[in-house]
């Protein structure tokens, strides 16, 4: 039956190409559009370690007190997106949580050892050994440095596939030594391919940027007094020099602490109320504890992982999809009704309602495969567009993915029969008498 | 002309009349949206700088480690570029305005405020930032041999006079004589001199919403040589000789110290280029997306007008048998599209206000000005008559003697 009803909506649609074409055209562009800043939106919106999302919490605390903060931002009652060196030491001592790291992004001059390769700037990460075991980081060859070499400050560091084949020749780098700054340090691991997109565990530059290409014990970075590659801001007196620096309430780092059960993040909550708490107590901080928590997912939403631009041009195509299926939905109603006579003779010979309104409805469904294969065509193009016109960083949410592909041609067919509705119904209730006698 | 035939005709053809005009809506209310966003994204990308940014270039250098002889590296930089046939002038600096990244700080008028009377970027300069920048000073003095320091990333040395621009100025003193009064920075209890205002001075941050959005001309020189493991030369080509001095300096500034990585070497120009690349994309797919949907909306128009043409061929057969002209039957379909589109129009304004109000709320956006409703609401209706005028153009051509075949 199935059969039968593709053949007789195949030639039915063969019967008016002009009308056919027009609304797979008006399905095809209007999916083309939609899908391709759908892809990027998804990219942006995507959980980047969906494992263990609900696991990694980032914590906030107010070291300022409730109306500066809001005064520096513009934004009243929110607090510090990162936060002070006093604090983040305070909370590794403390080890409340199963892993915790602070960290924030630097820049190191590499020196190659063949001296006609001049120097390069390499973006490094200052962090603590539980980085890689916290953020399921795969290893190519070796692994983490030990908690024994954050506590000695070992001139230690673990580079990503890219720089090894880029310094090493992809070779096996563990032991060998890289120069940094005119300092020596050793290898001891290599990333894996590892790409979360957004780049959720700082999102100040570079949201959905790579990770940095080199990974250093953070008490080696402070001893290096290594340049901060990313936000400061400051509240209150500032001392002199790097010492000034990390005593102030300058808020500069990243930290996450790994969670695994609900409890454990109760549990964390309250240990840093007590630990504002205790600040207050201790004269640091002239203002009630407020702290908060936020698991990556929040993490993203309050951060606006997804740009307002692809906001606005998901909102704007999706509209355009709309105008596209009353546009495919006007132009069905005026071919099914040009066909009156047709079903009022079927209807005559014993065909059933139910059995027209299936035949149309395949009949709009053989539209949308066709639309949504057109669209696919045109989604391709749109993100080829897209790259050409966006910056890299947006560039690399650009592609199709087969789920895309899926969403695309389910969406184009869903959408398809839904605009047929209508049209479908109106055709099926022809009355199959009125039809004869016209004729 | 008789408008009941035409509306009693609609009648029996609601749904189709009510899917085009919900269309022609839709895409009132997505373009002129789409327009203003547009015109608004052009306007930030071409905001000036206020300075000669055709003939400036910036040197990103990193040192390797902090060493301890970086004041005296820097001034032979500085000399070897000064000296570099082509060079009109250049300086050391912290920032440069088309480039996402920089220092502000919160200005103040007493010492022992509490906050801060304006947001203010923060640039150093010596005193050859001002000639170098090309930035036009209104009223003052640029800064002198004497007053310009070393300042490294943590030091806190107070500026002893400070340029700021004539933005910055007008906010902290709106009775316009903000030359010789002082300003304290927000962590120095010293008063430090206005001594100069300059015309104009872009901060760093170009960004549609967000950080620095709200006081874009908001800017404050202070008169310091940036001595740091990382800092920018700022150099400024005789015109039309950036691209060759450009090259010339990067291999002066290796040859004069390999110890160095030189991060970036770029024009103004290309990171004006850079820095609005996004919104220029946006400008863009939304001008290929509102095209589009004019097509389609076109198109459709087209192809339901053409579907009723066909269905009354035998009454306008009648209609012309009886007498009407071809240019009635014409007139009868644009009409009749006239009606539809009026009322699509009428929604569509509704629509796209409400829209822009939605987007106001979520997006830091502007409102958008009434007359973009207006300008779409006639771009539609003249879509509108165009679209159906082919359809009408077959409907005349319907000849009379039709009436007299049995269909």
């Amino acid at each position: 039956m199935f059969n039968y009803y593709l053949r007789l909506a195949l030639r039915s649609l063969k019967r008016n190409v002009v009308l056919t074409a027009l609304m797979i055209a008006a399905i095809g562009v209007g999916i083309g559009a939609s899908m391709t800043t759908l892809t990027v939106f998804r990219a942006m919106a995507s959980d980047p370690i969906p494992q263990k999302s609900a696991q990694l919490f980032e914590p906030q605390i107010d070291n300022w007190g409730p109306l500066k903060h809001g005064e520096v931002t513009g934004e009243s009652g929110s607090l510090p997106e990162q936060i002070s060196y006093t604090d983040a030491m305070a909370w590794m001592n403390a080890h409340a949580a199963r892993r915790q790291t602070a960290m924030y992004a630097t820049s190191l001059a590499l020196t190659p050892s063949n001296p006609e390769v001049r120097p390069f700037q390499v973006p490094a990460r200052a962090t603590f050994t539980d980085f890689f075991p916290m953020f399921d980081v795969p290893f190519l060859f070796g692994g983490p440095w030990s908690a024994a070499d954050d506590a000695d400050h070992a001139d230690v560091v673990v580079i990503t596939r890219e720089l090894n084949d880029k310094v090493f020749g992809g070779a096996n780098s563990v032991g060998k030594t890289v120069n940094l700054d005119n300092h020596d340090y050793r290898v001891v691991g290599v990333v894996d391919r590892w790409e979360p997109v957004p780049r959720f565990y700082d999102l100040n530059n570079d949201k959905y940027g790579k990770p940095e290409d080199l990974f250093l014990p953070f008490t080696r970075a402070i001893d290096g007094q290594m340049m901060m590659w990313g936000n400061n801001n400051c509240s209150g007196d500032v001392g002199v020099g790097w010492e000034g620096h990390l005593r102030s309430e300058c808020v500069w780092l990243q930290f996450w602490a790994e969670l695994p059960t609900s409890a454990d993040a109760a549990r964390y909550r309250s240990y840093l109320n007590n630990y504002a708490a205790e600040q207050q107590r201790a004269g640091r901080f002239h203002w009630p504890p407020h702290t908060e928590l936020h698991d990556v997912r929040e993490w993203l939403v309050y951060q606006h992982a997804v740009s307002d631009e692809v906001r606005i041009l998901v909102l704007v195509s999706f509209s355009f999809l709309s105008v596209c299926l009353l546009n495919a939905m006007g132009l069905m109603l005026a071919k099914l009704l040009g066909r009156a006579g047709d079903i009022g003779v079927r209807r005559a010979l014993g065909a059933s309602r139910a059995a027209i309104f299936g035949q149309c409805l395949i009949e709009s469904a053989v539209i949308g495969l066709a639309g949504g294969l057109l669209g696919l065509a045109l989604t391709a193009l749109g993100l080829l567009g897209l790259r050409s016109l966006l910056s890299d960083e947006v560039n690399r949410l650009a592609h199709l993915s087969p789920v895309d592909v899926g969403i695309a041609v389910l969406l184009a067919i869903v959408a398809t029969t839904i605009a047929g509705l209508y049209p479908t119904w109106r055709a099926a209730h022809v009355q199959p008498a009125w039809q004869l006698k016209a004729q | 002309m008789e408008l009941r035939p035409i509306l009693s005709a609609m009648r029996r053809n609601k749904v189709g009349a009510i899917l085009i005009a919900v269309q022609m809506a839709i895409t009132l209310a997505i373009l002129c949206n789409g327009l203003f966003i547009i015109e608004q994204r052009i306007m930030l990308s071409k905001r000036p700088t206020g300075t000669d940014e055709a003939n400036i270039f910036a040197i990103t250098n990193q040192w390797m480690g902090q060493p301890a002889d970086l004041p005296a590296r820097l001034q032979a930089d500085l000399a070897a570029l000064r000296s570099l046939p082509g060079v009109v002038d250049a300086y050391v600096t912290n920032a440069y305005p088309l480039t996402n990244a920089g220092w502000s700080e919160g200005v103040k008028l007493h010492p022992d405020q509490k906050s801060s009377n304006a947001p203010s970027a923060l640039y150093f300069a010596d005193e050859h930032g001002l000639p170098t920048l090309g930035l036009r000073l209104i009223s003052g003095r640029n800064f002198n041999a004497a007053e310009v320091a070393d300042r490294g990333l943590n030091d806190l040395a107070p500026p002893p006079a400070v340029i700021i621009t004539r933005r910055l100025a007008d906010k902290l003193f709106p009775g316009g004589d903000a030359l010789g009064q002082a300003v304290y920075v927000q962590f120095q209890k010293t008063r430090a001199p206005i001594i100069g205002i300059v015309d104009q001075l872009q901060v760093p941050w170009v960004a549609a919403s967000g950080w620095g959005s709200k006081f874009s001309d908001n800017a404050m020189i202070e008169p310091f040589r940036f001595v740091a493991q990382y800092s920018h030369y700022i150099v400024r080509a005789r015109p039309g000789q950036t691209t060759v001095v450009m090259r010339a300096a990067e291999k002066t500034l290796i040859d004069v110290n390999r110890a160095r990585v030189l991060r970036k070497v770029q024009s103004l120009t290309d990171a004006r280029a850079e820095v609005y690349r996004d919104d220029r994309g946006l400008a863009i797919i939304l001008g290929v997306v509102c095209a589009a949907l004019l097509a389609v909306t076109a198109f459709g128009i087209v192809g339901l007008t053409s579907y009723w043409v066909a269905q009354r061929r035998r009454q306008i057969g009648i209609r012309r048998a009886l007498g009407a002209t071809r240019k009635a039957i014409i007139r009868y379909f644009q009409t009749e599209n006239f009606l539809i589109a009026a009322g699509g129009a009428a929604m569509g304004v509704a629509m796209a206000v409400s829209l822009n109000l939605w987007m106001v709320s979520s997006f830091e956006m502007e409102r958008l000005h009434i007359a973009y409703a207006f300008v779409g609401a006639i771009v539609v209706l003249l879509l509108g008559q165009a679209a159906a005028f082919w359809p009408a153009l077959r409907a005349a051509s319907v000849p009379p003697a039709l009436a007299t075949r049995g269909a």
